[in-house]
């Protein structure tokens, strides 16, 4: 019998990962890319990786809380297993990458240096400068490399996935795709294919997400049939510079290492900010979040700081919103061995070096937390069943997904350098499904399937690439047409939503897609026709847009990054106790009724064009879904009073029970 | 910089634009000139983006896209070289503002012409990648198992590899390097992709590696684990094609985005492969 093959459509942290622990269990890859892997989104990521470490322990933080803490973050919205094993697997994959040769930053006695990160108090993010995407990246990129050298990854740089192949039984057995450089179209035979193609932020214009994160692979298998999950929840960055082809993330890790971000309290000061006394300045995050300070989650960091811009009319400029992110008191020498990377990016693209200016930054789209819909199996404590091959698999048999274009592990609204984790650890766990998928096989492998079939696949996206290169001239121009989704995409569905406005451009995007549809090429030549590519990649924006735009006009209520003013949760307003009390529990009641109504994971079907939306319960039976009550009024009154009624149902002892028994168990 | 960007005139201000085109390899190459408005916080994607957007000469010439290589546009993805007013850089980081202020009212752009050139600025890099295997450009544990952490390593080591880590395979080195000459093959028509990539890939084994790959294998030879299989990283800087090709012009490291001390991971390097060859001297 001919060998098993896989087939990784994406070279990101997930897809490298993927690839290298498929090649050591025996098992041959083929990789492909838009860009050569070394080049992909993930270099981007700048700040960290997350796990709990010896330095962390002492202070009596356990995998338990970080899975706390990224749940709580997420809003309770991720299904738990999964969530709870990537962090109890946290320790194992830095302890990998440092084996691979990533060059953490050391204490001074050679361990691993940490920083703290948003929405957790514990000093869990390992680091590599601010570049440790990158880092991270070097370390698969240079191990597939190796395995390349091997003959067990074969790599197909500048191709672009064009859609799954699905056998009469709906399984996939692989895909067709296309040469970017002489424009072949060819069918790739495959018993898995695991689609690893990172996020969508070409939907939004100008994101923080490199040119290559289109979200055309991942829309593509939607279109096919596979199901997409919590498209609405799209993570707006607090602090990014504002630039003309691109929005460029300025790091969490730079208020983790102790930066602030301020507003004069006089509008428009026109002072140099390093004029301004500090009693004149307005630090917001501070003054409203004590606790955390800087540091918050990001999806409430962005909504400060869109807030104090946009209804407090403090942004610093008048004719453009931003605020200051000031890194101005932390000494030199301590910021260019920490931070050199990212400050360096603002100095080349701003001309000002923020170590003596503060920096002016603004929120902007950086990450999907929603995806390609993928199951998971469940052991009986809860935990994820590794080597199961349920792990990772979209709704259409034998295809995967991994990383940022799955739907899993981040719920609501992903924490800082949970990010590059959740990449690596997805990457790492499809290995064993894929062997167990395997060994369960008997019958014929891709390889050995009529070549009928996979060439009546071939050519009908050879038809489809005529049919778009013959397109009458005198159409739509597309780049025009990807501007205005962009702008479209960015007012409706980011940092505030409205119904009016969602609906408005559910329609919008709709007339956009026609238009689309006749977009006429200004090149029609078959060698490298960029041109080409990027409308039949704009074609396949509108679904995913639709799923996003939809998702969010059903969803009346707020939770994590998808927020609605209409629907939030008020804050107390009395003064007087026992009416302060009456109105937590009047809050609580409503806190509930919502949970049972909107704790929901939002699944998309394509059909006919348009999303067909519908729910599925969320498996929260590892921690019970609590108010996340960062910086609210009244926030104290509500926490007893939810505390007393978790009491009384017995929900909070088991769940400590729990996590006492799993800090050691795991 | 902003201060000037926020004190220009208001009414529309234009500038040139003149790209060394070709439509493909072996193809003749030609200029061709666009006429772009001025905008606020413009780069030269950002301009390339107008022109794709535009699709129409500074005469008024429908014309094609112009094919360029792009991903992160913040610096750090290597993807976007090309020679920029006859200077090798990334387009991401060449601000318009600046390139104004040094040459007014025009810009050039032509592919880098080490490589063999795809379409317009969009050249073959494959090369520089293959480079990275014939050092041994990794560490070679023996599994991806958990095992326990690596060794402890001073926080001055870290500081020291850091910087070498961070190169992108860009090719602004090997571009500005008098040694590193273009490698340029063509297929032939009885030859399949697959045979024409093979071939290119043997002839990559003797042509020389450049800065950017005796920079890896320094990088991976001074790591604690990499270190242990040093010698194999040396051997391949001796072979045919390797570090004594360079003629220490001393260029690569003036291009560097990165900053990258080549020139210091050059001089490492050539002691100690000079060790190595007397090792290997007498040893036998």
């Amino acid at each position: 019998m001919a060998k098993h093959r896989v087939l990784v459509v994406g070279g990101g942290l997930a897809g490298l990962a993927a690839a290298m622990k498929l090649a050591e269990l025996g098992i041959d890859v083929d990789l492909m890319s838009l860009v050569p892997v070394k080049r992909s989104h993930s270099v981007c990521a700048q700040g960290g990786i997350n796990s709990v470490n010896e330095q962390t322990r002492h202070l009596g933080d356990r995998e338990w809380m970080h899975f706390d803490d990224t749940v709580y973050g997420g809003d309770f919205l991720q299904h738990q297993p999964p969530a709870m094993e990537m962090a109890f697997g946290a320790p194992k994959i830095i302890d990998l990458m440092d084996r691979l040769g990533v060059p953490f930053n050391r204490t001074q006695e050679g361990f691993l240096d940490r920083r703290r990160f948003g929405g957790t108090l514990f000093r869990r993010t390992a680091f590599a400068g601010a570049t440790t995407g990158q880092q991270l990246l070097y370390a698969l990129d240079e191990q597939v490399r190796r395995w390349e050298v091997e003959g067990n990854i074969r790599k197909y740089e500048f191709w672009d996935f064009l859609g799954p192949i699905r056998d009469g039984n709906g399984e996939c057995r692989g895909c067709v795709a296309q040469d970017l450089v002489t424009m072949e179209i060819r069918a790739f035979p495959a018993d898995a294919v695991v689609i690893a193609t990172g996020g969508a932020g070409l939907l939004f214009g100008r994101s923080t997400m490199s040119m290559a994160c289109n979200g055309s692979a991942a829309s593509r298998c939607y279109q096919a049939g596979a199901q997409y999950g919590n498209a609405e929840f799209v993570q707006v960055h607090p602090t990014a510079i504002p630039g003309a082809d691109k929005l460029r993330l300025m790091s969490e890790s730079a208020r983790g290492e102790g930066g602030r971000v301020w507003v004069p309290r006089t509008p428009q000061d026109p002072r140099d900010p390093r004029d301004i006394p500090d009693g004149e300045r307005y630090y917001f995050l501070e003054a409203r979040y004590p606790a955390y300070g800087n540091l918050v989650p990001r999806d409430i960091a962005t909504r400060e700081i869109f807030d104090i811009c946009v209804n407090e009319g403090l942004s610093v400029e008048r004719d453009r919103q931003c605020v200051y992110l000031d890194l101005t008191h932390i000494p030199r020498r301590e910021l260019d061995r920490k931070l050199a990377g990212i400050l360096e990016i603002y100095e080349k693209f701003q001309g000002i070096d923020p170590r003596d200016v503060p920096m002016k930054i603004f929120p902007a789209v950086h990450y999907c937390m929603g995806g390609l819909w993928v199951d998971y199996e469940r052991t009986g404590e809860g935990g994820l069943q590794l080597g199961s091959p349920r792990n990772q698999v979209t709704s259409i048999p034998g295809l995967y997904a991994i990383g940022e274009c799955d739907y899993q592990y981040h719920g609501a609204n992903r924490l800082g350098a949970n990010s590059l984790l959740s990449c690596i650890f997805s990457g790492l766990i499809i290995g064993g499904t894929i062997q167990t998928l395997f060994e369960s096989r008997s019958g014929k492998t891709a390889a050995e399937e009529e070549p009928a079939f996979y060439d009546r696949e071939r050519r009908r996206h050879e038809e489809e690439f005529q049919h778009l290169l013959q397109r009458a001239p005198g159409g739509a121009n597309p780049y025009a047409i990807h501007a205005e989704l962009g702008e479209v995409m960015t007012k409706a569905a980011t940092v505030v939503r409205r119904n009016d406005q969602l609906a408005q451009a559910y329609d919008q995007v709709g007339d956009l897609e026609q238009r689309a549809r006749s977009c006429s090429l200004s090149d029609t030549t078959r060698w490298t026709n960029q041109n080409a590519v990027f409308t039949r990649a704009l074609g396949d924006m509108f679904p995913v847009a639709k799923a996003i735009l939809k998702g969010a006009l059903l969803r009346d209520e707020c939770r994590g990054a998808h927020f609605k003013p209409a629907f939030a949760m008020p804050s107390l307003t009395a003064d007087n106790p026992q009416e302060r009390r009456a109105q937590a529990e009047a809050w609580c009641d409503r806190f509930e009724e919502n949970n049972r109504r909107w704790l929901k994971s939002t699944i998309a079907r394509h059909e006919a064009g348009e999303p067909q939306i519908t729910y599925e319960d969320v498996d929260t039976s590892l921690i019970p879904p609590r108010p996340r009550l960062y910086g609210l009024a009244g926030a104290k009154v509500i926490e007893e009073v939810w505390k007393e009624r978790q009491r009384t149902r017995g929900v909070a002892s088991a769940a400590a029970a729990r996590a006492n028994g799993a800090t050691t168990s795991r | 910089m902003s201060q000037q960007a926020t004190q220009r005139p208001d009414r529309a201000e234009y500038f040139e634009v003149r790209i060394l085109r070709q439509d493909g390899p072996g193809q003749p190459s030609y200029w061709e000139r666009h006429r772009i408005q001025r905008e606020k916080d413009m780069n030269v994607i950002s301009v390339l983006q107008r022109i794709a957007a535009q699709g129409t000469t500074i005469d008024g010439q429908k014309v094609a896209p112009v094919a360029w290589d792009c991903s992160c546009l913040e610096e750090v993805c290597g993807a976007c070289t090309m020679l920029v007013n006859g200077r090798v850089r990334q387009a991401c980081t060449a601000l318009v503002d600046r390139l104004l202020a040094e040459v007014p009212k025009e810009i050039e752009l032509r592919p880098m012409t080490k490589f063999p050139v795809i379409r317009d600025l969009l050249v073959d890099r494959s090369r520089m990648f293959h480079a990275l295997k014939r050092v041994k450009a990794w560490i070679p544990v023996g599994g991806y198992y958990h095992i326990g952490a690596s060794q402890r390593q001073s926080q001055s080591d870290q500081e020291e590899a850091y910087p070498l880590s961070l190169c992108m395979t860009c090719g602004c080195c090997v571009e500005a390097c008098p040694q590193f000459t273009k490698l340029e093959l063509t297929q032939l028509e009885e030859e399949t992709n697959a045979e024409f990539e093979q071939r290119k890939n043997q002839a990559y084994e003797y042509a020389y590696i450049g800065p950017h790959a005796i920079n890896q294998a320094v990088l991976f030879n001074t790591h604690p684990t990499g270190k242990l299989n040093a010698h194999e990283r040396w051997d391949a800087l001796m072979e045919e094609g390797g570090l004594q090709i360079c003629g220490n012009a001393q260029n690569c490291v003036m291009v560097c985005p990165k900053n990258i001390p080549l020139t210091a991971s050059i001089a490492r390097a050539g002691r100690a492969t000079t060790f190595r060859m007397l090792q290997k001297i007498f040893d036998r």
